[in-house]
């Protein structure tokens, strides 16, 4: 897929106009109302979105929440070895290793979790990962929770997704 | 001293010296496994290959003595052809592992490969030699065969300075293998020491295993505290949190190695910690400020003094704590609480295992440092007897434990005074049984030097402030002090240090400039001079 680059000019100063911003509340309301009169002319193929019950399908290079992959028989593919936490700007990946009974495993995340509240979304985990065992390709973007703990996947939920 | 020539760098260095430790000594790294200061030279890994004028081939550096005239070169393509293709071939069939590998991060293979490999593979990865991983072959150790680069260090290290030549090579060529003998597993007291010295990640440490990256790990100078002898230390550090002692050279106490007892010696500073100050009244323990705890011990002290004189007031040193701290507790006990009651014990429970080697039966860092400050074992066993015959009102009592008392004879003996403060790092009976528990710094949070079983004091480097409210012993010694009405200034180890080379014969002229990484001979008397 080619990568298109809209490079957009911004104006050095603002105009008059633009700087009371009037205007630019009527043009976005005129949006509002255009997509109103829209939905209610015909109902197929509405620009409104019945969120969250249906979602947009995001590009296939969206960086979503993250993800643990699994091996063929259900283990986690990863291998605890911490490229992941040590690349990571946000220091929000928190593992610990243990001995796994698989001799051929040999290394496995105990404790895998990642504090969604401070990642930054930028991907350095998914690229630091040697084994392919870390994705963002989930496509959900939010993640509304009412507490603070919610927010910090574990790695039966990082399996789950 | 025969003068040569490296890389265009003329020097001069003592008859008999290879070329890598001559090259060393003018800071010309030598990529390097199978040699090792502390061993004999085998010269079996090839990687240390340098040209040399005269000579029709490259020569290996480590076993080619430097004469006269020599003319060296280290970074020419020749050579850099000849150091990539021996690293090709260690990586033939290795795993690249790192991933899992524990060695990632101070690993010879890796660093070598990226200062002279970068090559690609050219060998396929379903061709490659398997041979046996994670296997437990005692002591400290778990053996990954495939990660071997057959350098033979091990081998000789078990057979030079253990003598106990359990491992060995097997099979041959692609199919060599580092082994144990079957049915008989590492049984020597340095096992630990196979994880340092192994180039790579075959041999790596049971207790550190997956515990944590070494990338995260910071390290600070110390001292083993688990013996008389005063191994050089690297303490390492993630936090607040100790994860294992590497041995730092000294060729004067420990050349390279360590005892596998030492190495476990960190987790004192990790594990069943006092972190709070705690009063205990009626038989009711009620975590307090510091300047509660303090105020009430030394209102306890001062009352005991006041009412059945100073010598009704005893004080217990501690032989796990610093020169520094011993001068301070002396100075408290003879000018501050005037008491003749002042000792130490160096004795501890369990097994004092001992060898002629480094393992000493004192199990303390710091015995020696006590008896040249004039704190006697005979001082504890006078004070152990008052106690016992009901003459101590009120006991200050240094470190986590009494002697070699059981636990029940520890409680036995301190019901019989009114008042125990105690002063130390770890929970124990007798932590359970004081009036006042002033929790204090680790080996880890705090500095200072130890004096050995020879008297050599070495100095150990704080890692991290101190954890939970624990506090540096010198800051609690002197708050009591001052309470007391000393009015004692003291900033830090350093300054206690300058107050104790004055003032104590065998400290004289020492400064901590003088007793340097290394540490330096103590006097047992003699007439003071200046550093070297
Ligand atoms: S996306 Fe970035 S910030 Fe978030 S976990 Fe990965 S590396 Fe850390
Ligand atoms: S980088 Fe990959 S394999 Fe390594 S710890 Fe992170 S998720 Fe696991
Ligand atoms: S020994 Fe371990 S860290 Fe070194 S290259 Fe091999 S697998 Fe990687
Ligand atoms: S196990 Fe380590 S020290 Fe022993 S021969 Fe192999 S690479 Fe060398």
């Amino acid at each position: 897929m080619a990568i298109r680059v809209v490079k957009v000019a911004r104006p050095e100063k603002m105009s008059f106009g633009e700087s009371v911003y009037l205007l630019e509340i009527v043009k976005g309301l005129g949006v509002t109302m255009r997509h109103f009169l829209r939905n209610m002319a015909r109902q197929e193929n509405i620009p409104t979105i019945e969120y969250p019950e249906v979602r947009r399908v995001m590009p296939a290079r969206f960086r979503g929440c993250h993800r643990l992959m699994k091996r063929p028989g259900g283990a986690p593919r990863c291998v605890a070895c911490y490229m992941c936490a040590t690349a990571c700007p946000a220091k929000c990946i928190t593992i610990v290793a243990g001995e796994s009974p698989d001799p051929k495993i040999e290394k496995y995340p105990v404790r895998f979790d990642i504090d969604m509240l401070r990642c930054v979304f930028c991907g350095q985990c998914v690229e630091a990962c040697p084994v392919d065992a870390i994705r963002m390709d989930t496509g959900w973007y939010t993640m509304p929770e009412n507490t603070r703990e919610k927010l910090i996947y574990t790695i039966d939920m990082l399996l789950e997704k | 001293m025969p003068t040569f020539t490296i890389n265009g760098m003329t020097a001069s260095v003592p008859d008999g010296t290879m070329i890598l430790e001559a090259a060393r000594q003018i800071g010309i790294e030598i990529p390097h496994y199978c040699y090792h200061p502390k061993l004999s030279i085998a010269g079996n890994c090839r990687m240390c290959l340098v040209e040399v004028e005269k000579f029709p081939k490259l020569q290996i550096s480590c076993n080619t003595v430097v004469t006269e005239g020599m003319v060296v070169r280290t970074d020419t393509e020749k050579v850099r052809k000849a150091v990539t293709g021996v690293l090709e071939l260690m990586l033939i069939h290795h795993p690249i592992d790192c991933p899992i590998c524990d060695q990632a991060g101070e690993c010879g293979l890796q660093n070598y490969y990226m200062k002279f490999g970068l090559h690609k593979s050219r060998y396929a990865l379903e061709e490659k030699v398997h041979k046996k991983k994670v296997q437990d072959i005692g002591g400290q150790i778990v053996l990954d065969a495939e990660r071997c680069i057959l350098c033979s260090r091990c081998v000789r290290f078990l057979r030079e300075v253990t003598g106990t030549c359990e491992m060995e090579f097997f099979s041959r060529s692609d199919h060599s293998e580092i082994s144990i003998f079957p049915g008989r597993p590492l049984n020597n007291n340095y096992t630990g020491n196979l994880a340092d010295i192994c180039p790579v990640g075959a041999l790596t440490n049971k207790d550190f295993r997956f515990k944590c990256r070494v990338w995260f790990l910071k390290s600070a100078d110390s001292i083993c505290p688990g013996c008389a002898n005063g191994c050089n230390v690297m303490a390492d550090f993630k936090g607040d949190i100790l994860y294992r002692f590497r041995p730092r050279r000294n060729d004067a106490v420990n050349r390279t190695w360590l005892c596998d007892a030492g190495r476990l010696e960190y987790k004192k500073a990790n594990d069943y910690r006092l972190l709070t100050p705690v009063i205990r009244e009626a038989g009711q323990a009620i975590a307090a400020a510091w300047d509660a705890a303090l105020f009430t011990t030394a209102l306890r002290l001062r009352e005991a003094i006041e009412a059945h004189g100073p010598e009704s007031v005893a004080v217990i040193a501690s032989p796990q704590s610093s020169n520094e701290e011993l001068f301070l507790v002396r100075k408290l006990a003879a000018e501050v609480v005037r008491t003749p009651y002042l000792g130490f014990s160096s004795l501890t429970p369990g097994r004092r295992l001992e060898d002629d080697f480094l393992i000493k039966a004192d199990k303390n860092p710091n015995s020696q440092g006590a008896r040249l400050l004039g704190i006697t074992e005979e001082g504890f066993v006078r004070t152990v007897k008052a106690i016992s015959e009901g003459r101590i009102r009120a006991l200050l009592v240094f470190g986590s434990g009494l002697a070699d008392f059981s636990d029940g004879e520890t409680v036995a003996l301190l019901s019989r005074v009114p008042f125990v403060a105690q002063v130390a790092t770890n929970e124990g009976a007798l932590s359970r049984a004081a009036h006042a528990v002033l929790p204090s710094a680790s080996f880890a949070e705090r500095g200072g030097t130890f004096t050995n079983f020879a008297g050599r004091v070495q100095r150990f480097q704080p890692g991290f402030p101190p954890r939970g409210k624990a506090k540096n012993d010198i800051e609690v010694i002197a708050g009591l002090a001052n309470q007391l009405g000393a009015g004692w200034k003291f900033a830090g180890e350093e300054s206690v240090f300058r107050a104790l080379a004055e003032t104590a014969r065998p400290f004289s002229g020492m400064s901590y400039e003088s007793i340097g990484d290394l540490g330096r001979e103590a006097r047992d008397g003699g007439p003071p001079s200046g550093g070297r």
